[in-house]
């Protein structure tokens, strides 16, 4: 499992490669909630870019809910987008489909939250 | 070794409404419109075609489950109104032939206890109930509940020789014929699992138990737990989202975490037990079928079967 941060204006991308199961999924929590309460990166709008997913568990689900939790504690928000189709369906089955913000790409959620953030990342 | 499920309710019994057996006729008429004219395609139209949830119901008592190891003696995992019924069914079966009843007790809720006043068995001399369990304040919640104003039969009333036995978690040791492990799980006031062993075969009763599975040495212990089990009968009453976030602590388990960890220990039947009491049969029978999509989905190599518990079911194993 990989992530990779960007920045685009005031919203943070954070995109997550491979898998996250109960074995890493403490990586992934140390990887995710800084950029959601050390307040260094300024920004409290996360877009987690989900493309290149592959599976989550639910240890992986539950540390999304602390960040999601962490984010609304400090008036932000973490969105999911781009899921692929497995990683939808367990969305679909926890029912986090019910309780987490999905968008069909990180452009989708741009424009919706932030278009300086959009516009930021159309100019490269 | 064969499992009936007397109960299957979690928190509170439930019962059908007339207007959901109403809802059911309908379903049923409408689906049968034009296709039966007799009896025997009745019976078969509602065996093959109705789904069971039209068709049936997955019952509304609360926990007890019966494990039948070809024995003169019962036993039974969890005493909640579904032991009422089993009272019966042993009274119709036996009469007045003496007999032993073991009784496991995952926990001392409500739920888990409250078929035992109703338990005939208990009230016919020459009988003897054996309660096992983990806890140190078993007897004192069994006499509490037969106590006036809650009961009005005290305790003492009981015909039936009863005992109490303390199982001590984590140490494997044989009761009653079978091989039992007792385990420490996550719930108010502490719940526990139980692996029966007997004849080659295992069975994990794990009821009233959350389990955060991020946390790497819990999620290990419960593999080990459930190992190679052949029947894993699980608490699935929340959807994951709610075990996570508004029902965090509440003590209960998912569906999702019953497939995975079933799949961790290779385990080759999850049983999804303990139902939420609002849900409607559909919304059982729905939970179901996500389950098994969820298994397909994630399966790598080892097939995981899965069903949903409901009063009456048997599965052999």
């Amino acid at each position: 499992m990989q992530v990779e941060v960007q920045r685009y204006a005031d919203v943070l991308v954070v995109t997550v490669d491979g898998r996250i199961d109960y074995v890493n999924a403490d990586e992934f929590k140390t990887a995710l909630m800084p950029h959601l309460t050390n307040g260094t990166t300024g920004s409290n709008q996360v877009v987690l870019d989900l493309s290149r997913l592959e599976y989550i568990s639910s240890a992986g689900l539950r540390v999304l809910m602390i960040a999601a939790r962490e984010a609304k504690a400090k008036q932000g928000k973490l969105i999911a987008v781009a899921l692929q189709p497995v990683v939808r369906e367990i969305f679909e089955i926890s029912k986090f489909t019910l309780v987490f913000q999905l968008f069909d790409s990180v452009q989708d959620a741009l424009q919706q939250i932030s278009p300086a953030a959009l516009t930021a990342m159309k100019s490269g | 070794m064969r499992i009936r499920f007397w109960g299957t309710r979690g928190s509170l019994p439930v019962s059908l409404t007339a207007a959901d057996i109403k809802h059911k006729i309908v379903e049923s008429l409408v689906a049968a419109a034009g296709r039966v004219r007799t009896r025997a395609e009745a019976q078969s139209f509602v065996e093959k075609e109705l789904p069971f949830s039209v068709s049936h119901t997955y019952g509304g008592n609360s926990s007890c489950v019966e494990l039948d190891v070809g024995s003169e003696d019962y036993i039974l995992c969890d005493v909640g109104t579904g032991a009422r019924p089993f009272g019966l069914h042993v009274m119709a079966q036996k009469k007045a032939k003496p007999s032993t009843f073991h009784v496991f007790l995952s926990h001392l809720h409500w739920d888990h206890i409250m078929g035992f006043p109703f338990l005939v068995p208990a009230y016919i001399p020459g009988n003897r109930v054996v309660i096992y369990g983990c806890h140190e304040a078993i007897e004192q919640a069994f006499r509490k509940q037969h106590a006036t104003p809650c009961f009005p039969v005290d305790f003492s009333q009981l015909s039936a020789q009863v005992d109490f036995v303390r199982l001590e978690p984590g140490k494997r040791q044989r009761v009653a014929g079978l091989e039992v492990t007792p385990k420490l799980q996550m719930h108010g006031g502490d719940s526990y699992g139980y692996r029966f062993e007997h004849a080659g075969k295992v069975v994990v009763y794990s009821t009233d138990s959350e389990h955060k599975t991020d946390d790497k040495a819990s999620t290990r212990e419960f593999v080990d737990f459930f190992s190679q089990a052949d029947l894993v009968i699980f608490d699935a009453m929340y959807s994951l989202a709610d075990t996570v976030s508004v029902k965090e602590d509440w003590g209960h388990s998912s569906n999702i975490v019953g497939v995975e960890l079933c799949q961790l220990a290779k385990a080759r039947h999850l049983c999804l037990f303990h139902h939420e009491p609002v849900y409607s049969d559909a919304k059982i029978a729905s939970v179901l079928e996500e389950t098994l999509r969820l298994e397909q989905i994630t399966r790598e190599g080892h097939a995981l079967k899965i069903s949903s518990a409901y009063d009456g079911m048997e599965i052999v194993i």
